[in-house]
């Protein structure tokens, strides 16, 4: 394992140093219990925006604090969910007296841990409703099944629903558009190379140089089956077509597409994924009104993307275009 | 022999060390099915409950130490790991209740009421390649053990060795819970972390009232 870390157990605390020490006129850092906050929390009149999960998926949830976002994120260790005592006094500073929204990804370790935090929180008298993204189409949702993942989608949900509780929505609202997206979105991802977690030292999974594996969370885990390699036409089509029949994109729909970067893929080569995903959109009859394409949602240095389609409607779209001022994400500001 | 408090105290810092040892062998079953925290997550949180109880001095019942092992284990370890086994030794320490020493029947409570907090929180059922499939068969001979008149020790030991069969018996499911069960198919021939992480943990309670014998 080679990293540009001094040691595997003090990556995320220094990792979250050196964020706030860059973005200082946007966010402030909590360590111990870890948290980061709008530099100017609680926002008077504004429902406060919560998210957070396992480390490793940078810029995903930090780097999205800040105006038209959220309002905190709580980062746990690599690849595992926080604890409820870091999520409560995130949720704490977050609350105006307007209420709390919780964005959470479907993974058993945060929705335990979110939801204990809730029950703490509704405990202190604090109004919290909680989301639960779901949006990767790779994993079966069955009783049989922890469920859809929560992946990708969940960066266009922080932005949208952030967009609400900016402009002063109340919690009802901002918990009814976050549904909204949450309905309206799916993700599918491939990974053609592992990652290393720190603190394993090893490669989560392997690889034969001839294969990928299709259907991957944002931890490397694996949800449909492994396929050979091939072009990137060929993997793009594998990971549209069950987006795309899940959402049942119809001739006039108005889409974003999201093409996203597990972190050890070039840029270049998302844009070729880009390219395809929106050929196929187009000959749905599909019109790509709004489109994102990089590294925002990540799984260290895995090599690999996603494909992301959300439906959009009048609000969605006006609430996406509206400013937001966050380290990763900055427009109309 | 008694089960009192310096028994959990013991029965805690035994499973810190069984779970250190073990750190690298829970990481790799877990990084097989899983996300590969497993070993990290149990050593740091059992870890803490070490300092921590170290820190306060011992307290007075098993209850009060199954109650520290609790908080502590859901504000350190994270994961799916954390809120189980920590509800596991909330709800064994409501059952110890403020007993000085658990008989016989006091700790088939305690070992019931762990169980049946992780099936509250995790949703888990037997057959789902969890932990589940090593506490069930645990509290079942713990049960049986008592029931034929048995002491603490052998009520433990009883526990024990179910649940490492239990751990055994996980390997050729199909997962179904958290994140093994985007496997599916694939989960199978692969033993489940959770299953052994309670291995270990009942062990400890069985070395912890040999010594206190």
């Amino acid at each position: 394992m080679k990293k540009l870390i001094n040691n595997p157990r003090s990556v995320v605390a220094e990792s979250l140093e050196g964020f706030g020490l860059a973005h200082h006129e946007l966010v402030q850092i909590h360590l111990d219990p870890d948290y980061v906050l709008r530099r100017d929390v609680p926002v008077e009149g504004r429902v406060g925006l919560v998210s957070g999960g396992g480390s490793g998926h940078e810029p995903l949830h930090g780097g999205y604090v800040g105006r038209g976002m959220l309002t905190a994120a709580v980062p746990g260790p690599v690849f595992t969910s926080p604890t409820p005592d870091q999520i409560l006094p995130a949720i704490v500073k977050s609350d105006s007296g307007s209420g709390v929204l919780l964005v959470v990804k479907n993974y058993t370790g945060d929705v335990l841990n979110f939801e204990t935090a809730a029950e703490l929180a509704a405990v202190e008298g604090i109004d919290v409703r909680t989301v639960v993204v779901n949006d990767d189409v790779a994993v079966e949702d069955s009783l049989y099944t922890a469920g859809r993942r929560g992946v990708a989608g969940t960066v266009l949900l922080e932005r949208i629903a952030g967009g609400a509780a900016d402009r002063g929505d109340d919690l009802g609202k901002v918990a009814e558009i976050a549904e909204r997206v949450n309905a309206n979105v799916r993700s599918m991802g491939v990974a053609l190379a592992p990652c290393t977690v720190p603190h394993a030292g090893e490669p989560s999974f392997t690889l034969a140089e001839d294969e990928i594996e299709m259907g991957v969370g944002i931890h490397g885990e694996p949800g449909r089956h492994r396929v050979a390699m091939t072009n990137a036409d060929s993997i793009t089509d594998q990971l549209m077509e069950p987006v795309l029949s899940d959402l049942g994109v119809a001739s006039g729909d108005r889409v974003l597409l999201f093409v996203n970067g597990m972190g050890g893929t070039p840029l270049s080569e998302l844009y070729i994924v880009y390219r395809r995903a929106a050929k196929i959109l187009e000959e749905r009859g599909a019109r790509v009104e709004r489109s994102l394409v990089g590294n925002y949602i990540t799984a260290l240095e895995m090599e690999g993307a996603s494909v992301t389609v959300l439906r959009l409607d009048d609000e969605m779209t006006e609430l996406w275009d509206s400013p937001v001022n966050t380290p990763a994400l900055r427009w109309g500001v | 022999m008694a089960l009192d408090a310096a028994w959990a105290d013991k029965w805690m810092r035994l499973s810190a060390a069984a779970l250190s040892e073990n750190r690298q062998r829970l990481t790799t079953l877990d990084r097989e099915i899983g996300d590969a925290d497993h070993g990290e997550n149990m050593e740091r949180g059992f870890s803490a409950v070490v300092e921590k109880l170290e820190a306060d001095g011992v307290p007075e019942t098993p209850g009060a130490v199954f109650k520290t092992t609790a908080m502590t284990l859901m504000s350190k370890v994270g994961g799916a790991a954390g809120p189980l086994y920590g509800t596991a030794f909330l709800r064994a320490s409501t059952a110890a209740g403020t007993a000085p020493v658990l008989g016989p029947a006091e700790l088939v409570a305690v070992l019931a009421a762990a169980r049946d907090g992780i099936v509250a929180r995790g949703k888990a059922e037997p057959g789902d390649k969890t932990m589940i499939d090593a506490w069930t068969p645990a509290v079942d001979a713990a049960a049986t053990a008592e029931s034929a008149g048995s002491g603490p020790v052998e009520i433990l030991t009883a526990a024990a060795n179910a649940a490492e069969a239990g751990l055994a018996g996980t390997e050729p499911l199909v997962a179904r819970k958290g994140r093994a069960s985007y496997l599916g198919e694939r989960s199978a021939g692969h033993l489940d972390p959770g299953a052994a992480s309670t291995a270990l943990i009942l062990h400890a309670a069985v070395s912890a009232a040999e010594a206190a014998a």
